[in-house]
C-alpha cells in the first residue's frame, strides 16, 4: 500500500485510518475512565469515612467539599457522573468503539471500515460530548445528580435539586452527542462486517470477537434511538413546559409545579429499553475477547463455536425483552412482572452456554499464563459470580427486597462493569503488539492482574452483604440509620480495597504508555495465534496489508490439530 | 474509487475498502437501509410513548389542521417527481434530471411550508406545544419529521448542484437512487405519522 507522507494533523487528529481512530477512542476512553475512577475514590472516601473533614480537598472542590466535608449535593453528582462516565464513556467506548474499530477490518481482512469518513466523524462527535460531560462539574449547581438513569422528576424539574439545573442540561446535551456518535459507529460495524469480509471468510468462520461486535452494532442501532427520543421529550419537559414525564401535584419547596398528567414511568420504559441492551453492548465484546484469548492461550479450538455464535445472537435478541426487570418495584402489574422474570431468566441459558464452553475450552488444557489469559480467566470468574447474583435480582420476589440496595451495586459491578473491564484489559494485553508494534511488560501485567483481581473481589463482593443487610444504593451517609452503623467496618474495608484497586490501575497506565517506547519489539504474530489479524505486519500501516489481502481458508481456532507438526494453523494458510 | 480530497493540510485520502464500484454501491445502499432502521426505531419509540401517554386522564383530542392534507398531497407528488428524475437519470437525460430533482426539492420545501402553516393555524386556535399532551406530541412528531425531511431537501439540492457541475455520471453514480430511497422513506414516514395522529388517541 501507499505510505504517503502524512502531516501530524492527518495522522493523529483527523485520521481516516480505522486503527488510528480506534486508538483515539482508546485515549479518550482511558482518560474518561481515569476521571470516573477518581469519582469512585471520592464516593468511597465518603462512605468509608462519613462526613470526615479532608481539608486539603477543599482546595480542589471549593463548593462540593466546603471546609473539607463532602456535601450531599456533591455526593449525588459524584455517583451520577461516575455511572454515566463509566457506562458510556469507558465501557462502551473502549471495547466497542476502540477495539471494534481497531479489530474488525483486521479480523475480517478489509483495508478499512466501510465508511472511513463517517468513522472519523463519529469520533469527533463523541469528543464534544465527553468535554461537555466533564465541564458540567464546573457550572453553577454542579453536575447532574439524578443518577445515571436520569429518572424524572429529579431530572425534569430544573429547580428540584442543584444538579437538576444546568448540570442536567449539559448531561442531556452530552448524551445526545454520544448517541449520535455511537449509532454512526454501529452502522459502520454492521455494513463493514456484512460486506467487506475477505475471500473465504464466511460468517461462520468469523472470530467470536467480530461476531460480538456485529451484534453490538445492531443492538446500538436499535436501542439508542429510544434514548434519543426520551432525551428529546425530557428536554421539552425541562425547558418548554410540556408534561410527558411529569404528573400533577409536584411541589418544589412551597411551589406547585404547573405540570399535569405525565408519567415518570414512561421515561423508565424508554430508558431501560436502551439501558438493558446497553448492558450487553458492554458485555458481548468482552465475551468475544475472552473466547479468542482463551483459545489462543489454551492452544485449543474454542469449544462449541456454533453454540457460541447462537448464544451471542440469543443474548442480543433477549436483551430487548427484559427491560422491565429494572422496574419490578415501579408498581407494574405482577403478571407483567412475571413475564419479565421469565424472559430475564431465559438469558441464563445462552449465558450458561458461554460459561460452560469457556470451561470446556480450559478444561485439561495446558494454559499459558500470560497477562491476557489471566484477564480472560478473570472474565469467566466475574461473569459466573455476577451471573449467580443476577438470578436473585431477575426474580421479582427477591428483587423487591434487594432493589436499590448495595446488592445491586455489587451485582452489576461484577457482571457488566467487571467482566466488561477485565475483557477490555485482556484485549489490550493481547492485541497491544498489533496496535503499537511493541510488547507490554508481562511482569507489570501480571502484577496489575493480581492486584486488580483480588482488590476487585474485595471491593464488590462484600457489597452483596451490605445490600442484604439493607444498605441503600445511593445513600450519602449510612450512619444516620442505627441499623446500618454496625456495617461501618465493612464499608471501611471496601474503601481501602477501592484505593488499592485504583492504585493498581496506575501500573497499567504506566505499562501502556511506557511500553510504546521501551517495550520489546513485537513480531507479526507474537502469540502464535491463528486469527487473520496476525497475518498483518507487526505495526500495520494505513491499508493494513502490504500486498494482497490474505484469504481465509479456515476458521480462526485451529489449535493443536492431531498429526500436525505445528500446534496451530493460521486462518490464512490452506 | 474516487479519492476525496481532504480539507485538512496534507491529509491522505481515506482508503476505500470496497474492491469494486458495485461493491461500493452495495455498501452505500446497505448503509442507508441500516440508518433507516435506526430512524424507524426513533419513531417507534415516539409512538410507544404516544400510546402510553394517551392513556393518561388529561389526554384531549386535537382536531388536525386541514392544511395537513395539502402537505400530504405535496409529499406524494414529490415522490412521483423524484421517480421521474431518476428515470431521466437512467436515460442519461441530465437536463430533465435537473429539472425534476429541482421540482422535487421545491415540493419538499412546499411541504415544510405547509407544515409550518399547520403549526401557525394551531397557534391561532390557541393551541401550543405545551397546551396538552396531544398537542405536545403533535409538535414533537411533526417537528422531528420536518428535520428529517429537511435533510432530504438538502440532499436533493446537493444532487442538483452535482448534476449542474457535471459530477453525476449516469450508470455510475448511485446518489440519485440513494436520495430517492431516503425521500420515499421520509414520505412514507409522514403517512404513518398522519395515521397515528388521526387514528390513535
Amino acid at each position: 500500500m501507499e505510505h504517503e507522507k502524512q502531516g501530524f494533523v492527518s495522522k493523529y487528529v483527523f485520521s481516516y485510518d480505522h486503527k488510528m481512530i480506534g486508538k483515539q477512542y482508546f485515549t479518550l476512553a482511558m482518560s474518561m475512565g481515569f476521571i470516573g475512577g477518581i469519582l469512585a475514590v471520592l464516593i468511597r472516601l465518603q462512605l468509608g469515612f462519613p462526613s470526615k473533614p479532608w481539608p486539603f480537598l477543599e482546595n480542589l472542590f471549593p463548593v462540593g467539599m466546603a471546609s473539607g466535608i463532602m456535601t450531599p449535593e456533591f455526593y449525588v453528582s459524584l455517583f451520577t457522573m461516575h455511572g454515566t462516565i463509566m457506562v458510556f464513556f469507558l465501557l462502551s467506548l473502549l471495547p466497542v468503539s476502540g477495539f471494534g474499530n481497531f479489530l474488525i477490518p483486521l479480523q475480517i481482512g478489509a483495508r478499512d471500515m466501510a465508511f472511513p469518513f463517517l468513522n472519523m466523524l463519529s469520533f469527533w462527535t463523541v469528543v464534544p460530548g465527553a468535554i461537555i460531560i466533564i465541564i458540567s462539574f464546573f457550572v453553577e449547581g454542579g453536575a447532574a445528580a439524578s443518577g445515571w438513569t436520569a429518572y424524572p422528576p429529579l431530572s425534569a424539574i430544573r429547580s428540584a435539586i442543584p444538579g437538576s439545573d444546568l448540570g442536567q442540561t449539559l448531561w442531556l446535551v452530552g448524551m445526545i452527542f454520544f448517541v449520535a456518535s455511537f449509532t454512526m459507529g454501529g452502522l459502520n460495524f454492521v455494513v463493514t462486517i456484512l460486506n467487506l469480509r475477505t475471500k473465504g471468510l464466511r460468517m461462520m468462520r468469523m472470530p467470536l470477537t467480530t461476531w460480538a461486535q456485529f451484534v453490538v452494532g445492531i443492538l446500538g442501532l436499535l436501542s439508542f434511538p429510544a434514548l434519543a427520543a426520551g432525551a428529546l421529550l425530557l428536554t421539552f419537559d425541562r425547558s418548554l413546559g410540556t408534561s410527558f414525564f411529569l404528573p400533577a401535584g409536584i411541589f418544589i419547596g412551597d411551589t406547585l409545579m404547573p405540570h399535569e398528567g405525565g408519567t415518570p414511568l414512561l421515561w423508565q420504559h424508554l430508558f431501560w429499553f436502551l439501558g438493558h441492551p446497553e448492558v450487553y453492548i458492554i458485555m458481548l465484546p468482552a465475551m468475544g475477547f475472552t473466547s479468542d484469548i482463551l483459545a489462543t492461550f489454551c492452544r485449543r479450538p474454542i469449544f462449541g463455536y456454533r453454540s457460541m455464535v447462537y448464544a451471542i445472537g440469543a443474548i442480543g435478541t433477549l436483551s430487548f425483552l427484559v427491560w422491565g426487570h429494572h422496574m419490578f418495584v415501579s408498581g407494574m402489574s405482577p403478571f407483567l412482572g412475571s413475564l419479565f422474570v421469565v424472559t430475564t431468566l431465559a438469558i441464563a441459558i445462552p449465558s450458561a452456554v458461554k460459561a460452560f464452553n469457556w470451561l470446556f475450552t480450559i478444561a485439561r488444557a495446558r494454559i499459558q499464563f500470560t497477562s491476557a489469559s489471566l484477564f480472560g480467566l478473570g472474565v469467566v470468574s466475574l461473569f459466573v459470580t455476577g451471573g449467580l447474583t443476577g438470578i436473585f435480582l431477575g426474580t421479582n420476589a427477591t428483587d423487591i427486597q434487594l432493589h436499590d440496595t448495595y446488592f445491586v451495586v455489587g451485582h452489576f459491578h461484577f457482571i457488566m462493569a467487571g467482566a466488561g473491564l477485565f475483557g477490555a484489559f485482556g484485549a489490550v494485553y493481547y492485541w497491544y503488539p498489533k496496535m503499537f508494534g511493541r510488547m507490554l511488560s508481562e511482569r507489570l501485567g501480571k502484577i496489575h492482574f493480581w492486584i486488580t483481581f483480588v482488590a476487585y473481589y474485595a471491593v464488590f463482593f462484600p457489597m452483596h452483604y451490605l445490600g442484604v443487610s439493607g444498605m441503600m444504593r445511593r445513600i450519602y451517609d449510612p450512619n444516620v440509620y442505627e441499623y446500618l452503623q454496625p456495617l461501618q467496618p465493612v464499608n471501611l474495608f471496601i474503601t481501602i480495597s477501592a484505593f488499592v484497586l485504583f492504585a493498581g490501575q496506575l501500573i497499567f497506565i504506566y505499562n501502556y504508555f511506557a511500553s510504546m517506547r521501551t517495550g520489546a519489539p513485537a513480531t507479526a504474530n507474537p502469540w502464535n495465534a491463528a486469527g487473520l489479524e496476525w497475518s498483518a505486519p507487526a505495526h500495520p500501516g494505513h491499508g493494513n496489508w502490504e500486498g494482497e489481502i490474505p484469504p481465509a481458508h479456515r476458521w480462526p481456532y485451529d489449535y493443536s490439530e492431531p498429526g500436525k507438526k505445528r500446534d496451530f494453523t493460521p486462518q490464512w494458510e490452506a | 474509487m474516487a479519492k476525496v480530497s481532504s480539507w485538512t493540510t496534507g491529509a491522505t485520502a481515506p482508503i476505500d475498502a470496497a474492491r469494486t464500484s458495485s461493491d461500493r454501491r452495495h455498501i452505500n445502499r446497505l448503509g442507508l437501509l441500516v440508518a433507516l432502521g435506526g430512524i424507524t426505531m426513533l419513531f417507534a419509540a415516539f409512538t410507544s410513548a404516544y400510546i402510553v401517554r394517551s392513556g393518561g386522564g388529561d389526554w384531549t383530542a386535537l382536531e388536525l389542521p386541514p392544511v395537513l392534507w395539502m402537505s400530504t398531497g405535496l409529499i406524494l407528488v414529490s415522490s412521483l417527481t423524484l421517480e421521474l428524475a431518476r428515470r431521466a437519470f437512467r436515460d442519461r437525460n441530465l437536463a430533465s434530471f435537473r429539472s425534476w430533482s429541482a421540482a422535487t426539492a421545491a415540493l419538499g420545501t412546499g411541504f415544510l411550508a405547509s407544515q409550518y402553516a399547520a403549526w401557525l393555524s394551531l397557534n391561532e386556535a390557541g393551541i401550543y406545544l405545551q397546551s396538552h399532551p396531544k398537542s405536545s406530541f403533535f409538535f414533537v412528531l411533526t417537528g422531528v419529521h420536518a428535520v428529517h425531511l429537511l435533510a432530504g431537501v438538502v440532499a436533493l439540492l446537493a444532487l442538483f448542484g452535482l448534476a449542474a457541475a457535471g459530477r453525476l455520471v449516469p450508470g455510475r453514480s448511485d446518489a440519485p437512487t440513494l436520495t430517492a430511497i431516503y425521500w420515499h422513506f421520509v414520505g412514507g414516514l409522514w403517512i404513518y405519522l398522519l395515521a397515528v395522529l388521526s387514528l390513535l388517541g
